[in-house]
């Protein structure tokens, strides 16, 4: 099980050939109390770099773009009724969608947890 | 200073300490009056209408279509209503009451003279598809209406259906896709300048266009060189507001259109603040192709809690044969003519289709024409030297308490910006607004333009006294010294006003938009 | 000159503590070349209140108004009488002359009239919720299409012949630019609303169909038939009410479907002011929300826990989400919607009920009357307070003729469908509670004379 990092402040485990795709506690932070989520379709595919869902606090709506390609699978349905959830455990039971990997290669070009760290620290 | 209070009394509030202010009975306090809805007050039995009765049963076609019951809605009697609605006007804050220095809002007062002529009957109480032999009064309104903003614009033409600003952006956006069609040519970038109202990249998207940014210069004006290396031939045109949302003009807007025009494209100039150069600028002499101007702002028509408004658009020689239908011509006859669907063959082939069911905002129109008139070319151009005025007295009287990001580069035009910076830690923006609240005052724009960080736009307008801006300036000071000092119950305000802080994000995540019961 | 406060002294005082010379220095950032010197030449200067008045009464009384004559246009803007309390009310300086209501604790009397508003449309309508307005009902059935296209994934939207022409011209003009498909259905004269037309023409591509209620000639569409028709193959059913009184007397469109149903609001509260400022009605189903365009006001609490309400999901419109907004929607017409709801508060269920009723009455009378002249005959089967009558004669040139002898005698169908073929005979003609019998009789006198030469 790993963990990757973009620039956009999503995260993505990755475990055999499937992935969770999040935003970072870093990210909701910025972000203030976020009032909803609007996720992608499941069975969608989508390529990496993709703004595959949308997430609004009360006077932004932020675009996520997937860290990997691939096709959702699965999204979390509780943040229809808990948006709030991205706020209070981004990068566990905040999770938006998870995505089976078309290209396990692309990974390579993402951040790790403590180059990650590194460029919070930058910001 | 405060003559009105001379004894500095306060009132007390209730978190800190003891409060002095025993709870009523009726939840009202004195002349602070809460007022419930009026689904909590009325019945749906309840009227303040009276009929003729109705005799007859509905005609037998209408049978299976019939309601089985009376809608569900509460009535009140007109004692009721009238009181309802008094008592709610009493929560708001309005542009009789104080200064409203709304940023590229242009809340100016608006005088009644324009409400009474509205209301005259061969203007209010006339129908939209009359023969025009009988409403040949109401087209002469469009008419003069249309050709004061010709004459103050230096354009070729003016469409004047458009409902708003943002509608008349659509209609200028769309001119520019027709004139392109009709030059077998389909660019489809429109550039937009990073500090625009966020109503030009949606306007943009909406017609069809793709949006690419143009950053801005340090001294807040747009990045001419930016703005020239993405110019090329898919470039449909570009968006550009004068005087610009940080309060500036934009000088080298004339060497921006000869650049867009050599490329090909066209200028489309957001006229949101026309109200600063009326009469001392004509944008047709910039090289400007379209500019849409809201009645609402620079003309006077009462903002009415979100509207109505009204945009014509004025049209350069290249664009005015692509106007929307409906518009007005005047015959070899003498009479006024309109033109529409099926007379548009009369030299008017190439106009691009129709943006409402009538003619526009009429009601604006007769409004902004008395406005106009009274005014006239001298008092017009009165209004935009006092407008610019009192927003430099503005900037300079409270540039050393909040600093102001473009003051160096000279003066502003109708509005002055400030940024948050220097504030205490854990201070912003949002303090200082709600502060304001407290003081009596609406306050200002905040965090628009987006490019500055913690914005504060403040556009007083031509029509506040000298008297009542020194009255808001002091109240700015202080917040502004008391946010650096760090003063906690800023963060708490307004304690004064109707409600205190409302909880947004509850509103969001759970939306509540029809009564629940 | 009365509006602007600012002394040549206090100008004078204000330059000095500003450090400029005079204000032309402050055009300083203004190309020299474009400055104008003066004012601008040719134009009229500054006028006293008492010489504007005049002027603008003048032209004011070159229109013959609605209430001088006997008159009986509708077509998408109807006649009704506005109770005196809507305009005293709508004309305090606190609803009058307040901006948007950004700031939410200073702006409580707006914003609860807004919530009252939306609440008291989506009842009318009969939907679950609906926004606080827009420009005016040709524009939100545009943006109702452009919705149904989010909501649906599919983008062809099916017109019925009985919606308005002018609002299948806004839609057919916006279409052109933005790609999307419109089919629209051609306007005929018959008894029966084009329903077995709009069904058939909806495929598996249709995002929605958009249809009139009561329709353009004064027919009445089964929407509940259509409604059914459109969802068994994924489509949405837009309903368009441009009469809203109709609703006192006949079933709500949401209540029989409609998924979104929009509306010109004019009729209550508003007046005709010769086509605007109107009020444009949007409700829908609550699932759609966030794909509405324009704003919404929501309930929710203060700081004290004191009830109130603010707008939210702005993260819909143009000034968050820029050029991804649902719409580029901005000021809407928030003054029109306050007299809409007094208006319909002074009403009540009951009172727009009869008032409806009334209305039917009078245009049953109406067509009566003129149906009794020797060629005229009535059109529809079922009509509220607008039906179309068939002329033995050119109804244009009945209408022109008619406004000669000051008598509004109704829209003809030419004039409203200037395209179409055999139509020229037939004539539009609304009644509602503010046309007396004597209106009606004049108007029969005039119409009987005209045609069959008998004299007036």
């Amino acid at each position: 099980m790993t963990r990757y990092f973009t620039e956009d402040h999503e995260w993505i485990e990755v475990e055999g050939g499937l992935g969770t795709v999040g935003i970072t506690d870093y990210a909701q932070g910025q972000l203030g109390d976020i009032t909803f989520v609007d996720l992608p379709e499941t069975g969608a595919t989508v390529a990496k770099g993709d703004s595959v869902s949308v997430v609004d606090s009360v006077k932004a709506a932020s675009d996520i773009y997937t860290p990997a390609s691939g096709t959702i699978t699965e999204v979390n349905e509780a943040l229809a009724d808990e948006p709030e959830l991205v706020n209070t455990d981004a990068e566990v039971g905040g999770w938006l969608y998870r995505i089976t990997l078309s290209d396990a290669s692309e990974l390579g070009s993402l951040m790790d947890e403590a180059a990650y760290k590194t460029y919070v620290e930058s910001l | 200073m405060n003559a009105v209070n001379a004894g500095g009394w306060k009132p007390t509030m209730g978190e800190t300490g003891e409060s002095a202010v025993p709870q009523t009975a009726s939840g009202d306090y004195g002349l602070m009056l809460e007022e419930a809805l009026i689904f909590e007050l009325g019945a749906k039995d309840k009227c303040g209408v009276d009929f003729e009765a109705v005799d007859r049963a509905p005609a037998s076609g209408l049978s299976k279509f019939l309601r089985k019951s009376a809608p569900d809605l509460p009535g009140l009697t007109e004692p009721e209503a009238v009181r309802h609605y008094t008592r709610l006007s009493r929560q708001n804050y309005a542009i009789d009451l104080g200064p409203f220095p709304l940023g590229s809002c242009t809340m100016k007062h608006n005088p009644r003279l324009n409400e009474t002529v509205a209301r005259l009957p061969g203007f209010a109480d006339v129908h939209p598809m009359q023969p025009q032999t009988t409403v040949q009064g109401a087209l002469e309104v469009i008419e003069q209406l249309a050709d004061w903003l010709i004459a103050l614009t230096g354009m070729a033409s003016v469409a004047m259906s458009p409902k708003a600003g943002a509608h008349g952006e659509l209609c200028g956006l769309l001119c520019i896709r027709a004139a392109l069609d009709a030059r077998g040519e389909t660019r489809d970038v429109v550039l937009v300048p990073e500090s625009a109202h966020g109503t030009n990249p949606a306007t943009a998207a909406f017609a069809g266009f793709k949006v690419q940014s143009i950053p801005a210069t340090p001294d807040g004006r747009v990045d001419v060189a930016a703005l020239k290396e993405k110019l090329g031939p898919n470039v449909a045109g570009v968006m550009i507001t004068n005087p610009n949302t940080c309060g500036l003009f934009e000088s080298e807007l004339k060497t921006i259109a000869d650049a867009v025009h050599a490329a090909g494209g066209y200028v489309y100039c957001d006229g949101a603040n026309f109200n600063a150069i009326v009469g001392k600028v004509r944008p047709g002499d910039l090289g400007v192709d379209a500019m849409h101007i809201n009645l609402h702002k620079t003309f006077s028509t009462p903002h009415g809690g979100g509207g109505p408004g009204a945009g014509p658009v004025v049209l350069s020689a290249a664009l005015a044969p692509f106007a929307p239908l409906p518009f007005v011509t005047r015959g070899a006859d003498g009479g006024i003519h309109l033109v529409e669907e099926e007379n548009r063959g009369e030299g008017h082939s190439q106009a691009f289709g129709r943006m409402v069911a009538f003619h526009g905002q009429m009601g604006m129109f007769t409004r902004a024409l008395t406005y106009i008139l009274s005014h006239g070319a001298d008092g017009l151009r009165q209004v935009a030297e006092d407008a610019v005025l009192n927003a430099n007295y503005v900037l300079r009287t409270c540039e050393d308490v909040l600093p102001a990001p473009f003051a160096k580069s000279g003066p502003c035009m109708h509005e002055a910006l400030f940024s948050e910076a220097g504030l205490a830690e854990g201070f912003s923006t949002l303090d200082i607004a709600k502060g304001l609240i407290d003081e009596g005052f609406h306050p200002m724009t905040v965090y628009f333009p987006l490019v500055v960080k913690g914005a504060m736009l403040i556009e007083p307008t031509e029509t506040e006294s000298k008297a009542g801006l020194d009255r808001f300036i002091a109240s700015l000071r202080s917040l502004a010294e008391r946010a650096k000092a760090g003063d906690q119950s800023l963060h708490s305000a307004p304690h004064f006003a109707p409600r205190r802080r409302l909880d947004e994000t509850q509103a969001a995540r759970k939306p509540v938009l029809v009564w629940q019961g | 000159m009365r509006y602007l406060p600012l002394t040549p002294a206090d100008r004078a005082e204000m330059l000095g503590t500003i450090g400029a010379a005079s204000v032309d220095d402050l055009f300083a950032d203004v190309p020299e070349e474009a400055r104008l010197s003066g004012p601008i030449e040719g134009l009229p200067m500054h006028a006293s209140e008492m010489a504007v008045e005049r002027h603008m009464t003048k032209l004011a009384a070159k229109n013959l108004s609605a209430g001088s004559a006997p008159f009986f246009l509708g077509a998408g803007a109807y006649r009704h009488h506005v109770p005196a309390s809507v305009d005293h009310l709508i004309q305090r300086g606190e609803f009058l002359t307040a901006y948007t209501p950004y700031q939410p604790e200073i702006a409580q009397g707006t914003l609860q009239v807004l919530f009252e508003f939306q609440t008291q449309v989506a009842r009318l309508l009969g939907t679950d919720i609906a926004n606080a307005s827009m420009y005016d009902g040709s524009t939100a059935c545009w943006e109702a299409i452009l919705m149904a296209a989010r909501v649906t994934r599919k983008g062809k939207a099916v017109l019925s012949g009985g919606l308005h022409p002018h609002y299948g011209e806004v839609v057919r003009t916006m279409a052109k630019f933005t790609g999307d498909e419109i089919h629209s259905l051609a306007t005929g004269l018959t008894a029966e609303p084009d329903d077995a037309a709009v069904i058939g023409a909806i495929d598996e591509a249709t995002s929605c169909v958009v249809v009139q209620y009561p329709d353009v000639l004064g027919r009445i569409p089964d929407l509940a038939a259509i409604a059914e028709a459109a969802h068994a193959k994924g489509a949405l059913l837009v309903a368009v009410v441009t009469e809203p009184v109709a609703l006192g007397l006949i079933e709500a469109p949401g209540t029989l479907g409609a998924d979104i149903v929009v509306g010109e609001g004019q009729s209550l509260g508003v007046g005709l002011q010769f086509g605007g400022p109107y009020l444009g009605l949007l409700g829908c189903r609550e699932k759609f929300v966030r794909q509405m365009p324009g704003r919404l006001c929501g309930q929710t609490v203060d700081a004290e826990g004191k009830r109130g309400f603010v707008l939210t999901l702005s993260t819909r419109e143009q000034h968050i989400r820029r050029e991804k907004a649902t719409s580029n929607i901005c000021t809407n017409s928030g003054l029109c919607a306050l007299a809409f709801s007094i208006h319909l508060t002074l009403l009540g269920g009951e009172g727009l009920a009869q008032l409806a009723g009334v209305n039917h009455a009078r245009a049953q009378a109406m067509v009566e009357r003129l149906t009794r002249i020797p060629g005229v005959e009535l059109l529809n089967h079922a009509y509220f307070n607008e039906a179309t009558l068939i002329l033995p004669r050119d109804a244009r040139d009945v209408v022109r003729e008619l406004a000669e002898r000051e008598i509004l005698g109704g829209v003809s169908l030419s004039r409203l469908f200037p395209a179409a073929e055999g139509l020229d005979k037939a004539l539009l003609v609304t009644a509602t509670e503010t046309t007396s019998l004597e209106d009606i009789e004049a108007f029969a006198t005039e119409l009987e004379a005209l045609l069959v030469g008998v004299p007036a």
